[in-house]
């Protein structure tokens, strides 16, 4: 009989109605700003620079080298490498970004200069609410504001920043492990040279980080 | 309580006292007006947020809910929003198309609105309170007016030289033309019962007591019953009310034929159908829901006005209900339903009307039993032949098999 | 009173100009529209409720749309480039004539005479003219219900699609052979 659908129907709109006053649990809609969604582990928004320690321009894992920069596909990192060097985490001589900006309005999230970096120093940060009223500027984002604490990255992406620590161990194992090897050889050599010419054994110590210093060249 | 039934119509009597004689004909008719131009755009002010709400809550959102006083926290769940529309509306661009035919394209939202505002004068809105009473002639003048809607929807579609305008006009006008027969022909039988053409005097034989304790509403026969239902989803069709919203269909034709008006006249244009679906509902109410009359005799101490309102309130709600639940119509199945389904049924709600007013010597379950078969037995024999029209469609393309192409029904076209 | 006939029997006649002298066919429909409501008005101004709201009922509501729709569907609204037409004197002539058998009819009507100078204004009621539909003039009302179905079902005839394979596939068949 026609009629007997539209009555259906309207039953069930008429459920939906009462239901949404009594059972709250119908309203699907999360009313955003005061109510959030939990953000998935999985969340990426644009990408931010890692620091060890207290002091984020020192602790910056960053070295400058730029593979990032030449590898982002729209072209939105800057950096300007320094002229002196410093130590970093691995105890070798390294250069730091002077300048590192990012253009957050250019950036497209395709995470490739988290993939391509080798110091897991940049990775993707989950901030999304980043509305500016400066259309140029308020969007262009330096060394400065992208710097973010270890903690941070263990907070927003636990199980990704574990990773990233223990590969960070490795590598500081091995560096530890290779410079000890090469310490030993140079001793070894030192000694052996020290057995033929025992006058040689001061120039063994300033040598030392050579071999190490040479290691981050090799991706370029 | 008589104070307080009759308390718009003393003021209104009080206040025309004031000035000198000559002029109190002019000021009694400005007040008229005024009222009307106050109340029903506040209800539609009204019914805008309404809607909303109610449409979210029946797809299971919250709906609307954030704009309350400005530059407070006070949200007065949303119903703050109808000021904010309304000021977006009107400071927001005017944009005329460089190829529109500018002058019927200002005309149009006028000849939408006027007429509108002029259909919601006849209703008796309460006990003596009509603003413009033909004691002769009050429904045929609200079809007559009603006629200028057709002719807006026209110019607004044709001046706008856009195709879904156009194409909008030309739903809409085929759909008012075929829904406007079922909508008179539902409407003259209260005419033929009562003899009147006047909306007051069909509104007082309707409070007449009926069985000791409830006011002989039409609704509450079964021609009246029959006429009520053909006479609200004529009513919805006429008002673009979804299911029927095919002329502005969203989806198809992004607003149909109001698609290139913007600012103030998109406006109007939404004014105008929302003020055409109260002045169809109120029609709707005089004629089988007994106007400004309580249902009970125990609840007639509650003011006249409050009821018409009420009743008004309710039939909103009801259209929003509606769209809320039901899809848009196809347009051959929208011609189908009013040619061959509304049509046969006003007909014969025509001649059941008239045994009944034949019959009116009879034995009363006699003369319901008889109505009742009368009206139950083609309906039910209509509705089969619709459902072995209304299988499900199949499609040739779409269709798993390439082999046996199978053609969907092509619905005979109905000429308008 | 005066006034108020002048100004809508200028409206009328103003409109009904309009409707003759303007390019485009669609303002000239309106415009005629237009003049048809002026007459409407002016059988209201008469006391003619009942007559002045059928014809926007009929005019406005049906007659006018119908003009519009026939316009669109025949020659899209466009206006014409050149003249319409180049016999103006017979045009004038054919005018005239109309004009004259009507002044003629109306002058010489018996109504006309029947009414004295200054007439209180009828009461014109609704249940009036249907007794005289149903009774005195029932048989010419039949013949014109009678006329109006037989328009209506030629109308149904000449738009209906002719069926001249089974169910309608004439025109399906056709296009499935070709993009089978």
């Amino acid at each position: 009989m026609i009629g007997i659908g539209i009555v259906k129907g309207l039953v069930q709109t008429a459920k939906n109605l009462i239901g949404t006053y009594t059972d709250k649990e119908r309203l699907v809609t999360i009313e955003y700003p005061e109510e959030r969604q939990p953000l998935t582990e999985a969340t990426r928004q644009f990408p931010f620079l890692v620091y060890d320690g207290d002091d984020p321009m020192k602790g910056l894992r960053c070295t400058a080298c730029q593979i990032c920069e030449k590898e982002c596909p729209p072209k939105c990192i800057y950096i300007v490498k320094s002229k002196d060097k410093r130590v970093d985490y691995k105890g070798q001589n390294q250069f730091y970004p002077a300048i590192y900006d990012i253009d957050y309005s250019v950036c497209m999230s395709c995470q490739i200069c988290v993939e391509v970096c080798p110091f897991e120093s940049i990775k993707m940060d989950t901030a999304f609410e980043l509305s500016t009223a400066d259309r140029f500027g308020g969007l262009l984002v330096n060394k400065h504001q992208l710097a973010k604490s270890n903690t941070h990255y263990h907070q927003i992406h636990p199980t990704e920043a574990a990773a990233s620590d223990e590969a960070m161990n490795l590598e500081r194992a091995k560096a530890a492990a290779k410079a000890k090897a090469d310490v030993e050889a140079k001793a070894k050599a030192a000694a052996a040279k020290a057995a033929a010419t025992p006058t040689a054994s001061p120039e063994a110590s300033p040598e030392l980080p050579k071999p190490a210093a040479a290691l981050p060249k090799m991706p370029m | 309580m008589a104070s307080l039934d009759q308390i718009f119509v003393t003021l209104k009597e009080q206040l025309v006292q004031l000035f000198p004689a000559v002029l109190q004909p002019y000021v009694g008719v400005l007040l008229s007006i005024v009222a009307i131009m106050a109340v029903f755009p506040g209800i539609f002010a009204l019914t805008t947020v309404v809607e909303r709400k109610l449409l979210a809550r029946f797809q299971n959102r919250p709906g609307p809910n954030r704009v309350g006083i400005p530059l407070t926290k006070i949200r007065l769940a949303g119903f703050g929003q109808f000021a904010a529309d309304g000021i977006k509306s009107l400071t927001k661009e005017d944009i005329i198309p460089r190829n529109a035919d500018r002058k019927v394209h200002f005309i149009a939202p006028f000849v939408l609105v006027v007429p509108a505002f002029l259909a919601l004068s006849v209703l008796p809105i309460g006990r003596n309170m009509t603003a413009l009473d033909f004691p002769e002639t009050g429904l045929l003048f609200f079809f007559a007016i009603g006629a200028a809607t057709e002719l807006s929807v026209f110019m607004a579609g044709w001046s706008s030289r856009n195709k879904y305008s156009l194409l909008g006009a030309m739903r809409g006008i085929a759909q008012m033309l075929s829904y406007e027969i079922p909508l008179i022909l539902s409407s003259l039988t209260v005419v033929m019962m009562v003899g009147s053409l006047s909306l007051v005097t069909i509104v007082e034989r309707q409070t007449s007591v009926q069985w000791g304790f409830f006011h002989s509403w039409h609704v509450f026969t079964p021609w009246g019953f029959a006429g009520f239902l053909l006479f609200l989803t004529a009513a919805c069709a006429e008002a673009n009310r979804t299911p029927f919203d095919l002329p502005e269909a969203e989806s198809e034709l992004v607003a149909g034929y109001f698609t290139e008006y913007s600012g103030f006249k998109f406006a109007l244009f939404f004014l105008g159908e929302y003020l055409g679906m109260f002045a169809i509902s109120g029609v709707a109410i005089s004629l089988f829901l007994g106007g400004w009359s309580a249902p009970f005799t125990f609840l007639d101490w509650v003011p006249s006005w409050l009821w018409f309102f009420g009743k008004l309130f309710a039939f909103i709600l009801f259209f929003i209900w509606l769209r809320g639940t039901l899809p848009r119509l196809r347009v051959d199945q929208l011609m189908n339903l009013a040619w061959k389904f509304m049509l046969p049924m006003c007909l014969l709600n025509l001649l059941v009307v008239g045994v009944w007013h034949f019959t009116a010597e009879w034995n009363e379950l006699l003369r319901w039993s008889l109505a009742t078969v009368l009206l139950a037995g083609p309906y039910w024999l209509f509705s089969r032949s619709f459902e072995a029209r209304f299988k499900p469609r199949t499609y040739r393309y779409a269709a798993d098999s390439p082999a046996a192409p199978v053609v969907a029904p092509v619905a005979p076209q109905v000429p308008i | 009173m005066n006034f108020i006939f002048a100004i809508l029997a200028g409206l009328t006649v103003g409109a009904a100009f309009a409707a003759m002298t303007l390019r485009n066919l669609v303002h000239c429909a309106l415009c005629l529209t237009v003049s048809l409501i002026g007459l409407a008005l002016l059988y209201l101004q008469l006391g003619a409720e009942f007559a002045g709201f059928v014809q926007v009922l009929v005019y406005v509501g049906a007659v006018a749309i119908l003009i519009l729709f026939a316009v669109l569907l025949t020659r899209g609204g466009e206006a014409p480039v050149g003249r319409i037409t180049n016999s103006l004197g017979a045009g004038l002539l054919v005018a005239a004539a109309v004009f004259g058998v009507l002044a003629w009819a109306i002058i010489g009507s018996s109504a006309l005479k029947a009414l004295p100078k200054e007439t209180p204004q009828p009461a014109l009621l609704v249940k009036a003219v249907g007794d005289k539909l149903m009774g005195e003039f029932v048989l010419p009302l039949q013949g014109i219900a009678l006329l109006l179905t037989a328009a209506l079902l030629g109308a149904v005839v000449i738009a209906m699609r002719e069926k001249s394979s089974p169910a309608g596939v004439a025109v399906d068949s056709r296009s499935a052979t070709r993009n089978p």
